[in-house]
């Protein structure tokens, strides 16, 4: 399906390969099972370091593949595809926005201690951004980062944090001179088991239930200067870099999971018989479908152009809010049309769909709601 | 240590499989390929023995410009380099094992692996011909039984195990009631079942070093080789659909059918 596009090459096409076999033999049977537990394996991280998949766009001294981000956008698409939000969500954090500020702005020794042992699944890193009153109102966040002698002291709380409970390490958003909005924002690394920093509870969710989101709790936690990333007062652009690619990473993974829901949903009409001939027979099923298919291609296009885009060092902050916004609520319709082609069997936890119709429903609100995507997207008239 | 190899494409076993209406063939739009999974465990076996003796994997396939994707996916997993046999057109069990022949007496290995069959008319003779043209001992079916009770026990016995000299190949094969074990001289060609090993996935650095290594090209003529099928499929047929079978109330009744209407009784 990807041929053609003008994005992909035979490798890309490759590694693909490799991602779906691994998709289809090691994630896939065990929806179900790390659903119904409410978590996945922690073993699965470091698997994925084994496999060579968290590091592809990082560098070799710290044990990436330096491969770039379309070999990342296929692991992406390929872990929509897992018949689980919350594996492809725990995972994917880990890649995707809570490494990418270290790489970014970490010093070497920075690098060296928390992206290197993410690379290798070793530590699981979480980003902590959304509070209990602020998410994308960034320069509305409250935590504080009070500078002290050798440190910063840390006051205030985090919530829906995905990895957040079971996190080695935090890539924390604070706010180092609570005096100033966006520009008294910094970054700061905090490591389990740091005084001061407790875990509050692990939060009950309608989907992504195989995935750990948490609230964490910091009270006169003291960290090291050292842990501080790039500079204070920076944090504000350090955010904003990052959410370009969750967002572009959260388009590909709607794109590639609506692209299995919709081959569910075919292979369930063809097989589900009413009315004495299977339902793919009739009219109006066929042409739920065409509508399917033709909302997943309108959506992937605009993603793949976004992805085009930001693969040749754009800053395509429009386009990638537009894919976000499209591909997210394209993934909400197909599951729910895919759901209402299932009839009573659609609402049975015996089948998939129940659960791809509940992970779908995060896309259009997590890494920035679709409205704060139309927000963005407006900027342009001047608004 | 050297080891020639096969990657065959074969139809995706995913894909859905149909036979045309005239029964000439299978209908090929749409159909996706993969390497023969039976060829894939032989690659891998292939690339964890010469990790135990240096040398090299060469991976051989015959078909058209489209086989180089199962060549370079099995380089991706680690082969050294390429034996492209270029050819299109009709080609029988016995052209194939003619020419897989000639690239064994060109490329000189201490062992043959092959796939036990493929998985798309699934023939399994391949490996017998070739052998039996080489002169060379062949052990078929190369397994590894999980049965086994204990780890220990399932460690004891490798499948295949060469000799510290590299003179002989100890193989466990799978047959009928249970497990034969053989000893073969080298040269030897080998078949690989499925039990064999779980072959690795292309790596990304795997699949980037495969881009650049080489794949020679081949042709029947340039071999020698004289590949005029012997053998042609004459029709093609779908196996009859199973009817669906109904539910008994007791087990009288099931006596009572089996009697009159399955007629076993």
């Amino acid at each position: 399906m990807q041929a053609g596009y003008g994005l992909y090459l035979e490798e890309h096409e490759a590694f693909r390969r490799t991602v779906r076999a691994v998709v289809d033999k090691e994630l896939r049977p065990f929806a179900r099972e790390w659903e119904d537990k409410g978590e996945f394996p922690l073993a699965l991280f470091r698997r994925f370091g084994e496999l060579g998949f968290l590091g592809l766009k990082y560098p070799e001294e710290y044990g990436g593949t330096n491969a770039g981000c379309l070999f990342e956008a296929v692991l992406i698409e390929e872990l929509g595809r897992c018949g689980s939000g919350g594996v492809a969500a725990g995972l994917g954090a880990q890649f995707t926005i809570s490494t990418g500020p270290l790489h970014l702005f970490g010093t070497d020794a920075q690098k060296k201690r928390f992206l290197a042992p993410a690379i290798r699944g070793e530590k699981v890193g979480a980003l902590g951004i959304t509070e209990p009153n602020a998410g994308s109102d960034v320069a509305g966040l409250q935590m504080t980062a009070k500078k002290v002698d050798g440190g910063y002291v840390l006051n205030g709380s985090k919530t829906y944090i995905t990895n957040g409970v079971r996190a080695d390490f935090v890539v924390l958003a604070v706010k180092t001179d609570p005096t100033k909005g966006h520009k008294g924002l910094s970054m700061i690394v905090v490591e389990k088991g740091t005084p001061g920093f407790s875990v509050g509870k692990k939060l009950e969710k309608l989907g992504w239930r195989a995935s750990d989101t948490g609230e964490l709790v910091f009270e006169d936690c003291r960290v090291p200067a050292e842990n501080l990333l790039g500079e204070e007062g920076q944090g504000f652009y350090q955010i904003m870099g990052n959410f370009q690619w969750e967002r572009l990473s959260l388009a590909l993974g709607a794109v590639g999971a609506a692209d299995d829901i919709l081959a569910g949903a075919v292979a369930y009409v063809k097989q589900r018989r009413a009315f004495g001939k299977a339902v793919a027979e009739f009219q109006v099923v066929k042409h739920r479908l065409a509508d399917m298919a033709t909302d997943l291609e309108a959506a992937r296009q605009l993603t793949y152009h976004a992805l085009r885009l930001h693969a040749g060092g754009e800053f395509a902050i429009s386009e990638t809010s537009m894919a976000k916004k499209l591909a997210t609520e394209m993934c909400c319709r197909i599951a729910d049309a895919s759901l209402q082609l299932h009839g009573g069997a659609g609402y049975m936890k015996e089948f998939d769909i129940e659960r791809h119709w509940r992970d779908a429903r995060l896309g259009p609100i997590g890494g920035g709601t679709s409205e704060i995507m139309n927000e963005i997207i407006a900027r342009q008239f001047g608004l | 240590m050297k080891i020639l190899v096969t990657a065959k494409r074969v139809e995706d076993p995913e894909s859905k499989i149909k036979v045309k209406p005239d029964g000439t063939g299978i209908v090929l739009e749409g159909l996706k390929y993969k390497i023969n999974p039976f060829d894939e465990i032989a690659v891998e076996e292939a690339l964890r023995l010469v990790a135990k003796f240096p040398g090299e994997v060469v991976v051989a396939s015959v078909g058209g410009k489209e086989v180089q994707e199962q060549l370079r996916h099995a380089l991706a997993m680690g082969a050294t380099r390429a034996v492209w046999v270029n050819h299109t057109g009709p080609l029988d069990q016995m052209g194939i094992a003619a020419l897989l022949q000639k690239v064994a007496e060109k490329e000189k290995p201490d062992l043959v692996i092959l796939g036990k069959q493929s998985i798309d008319d699934d023939q399994n003779q391949i490996g017998q011909y070739l052998a039996e043209w080489l002169g060379w001992a062949q052990a078929t079916f190369a397994s590894k039984v999980e049965s086994f009770e204990s780890d220990a026990e399932k460690n004891k016995v490798p499948a295949l195990t060469v000799s510290a000299d590299v003179k002989t190949v100890r193989v466990v094969r799978e047959v009928d009631g249970g497990l034969a074990t053989v000893e073969c001289q080298l040269p030897a060609v080998v078949t690989a079942d499925l039990r064999l090993n779980m072959p690795r996935y292309a790596s990304l650095p795997g699949i980037m070093k495969a881009k650049s290594k080489p794949i020679e090209e081949l042709t029947p003529v340039g071999l020698g080789v004289d590949v005029t099928p012997k053998l042609t499929v004459t029709k093609m047929m779908a196996p009859p659909a199973r009817k669906a079978g109904i539910k008994v109330p007791d087990v009288a009744t099931l006596v009572q059918k089996l009697k009159t209407e399955a007629k076993v009784l």
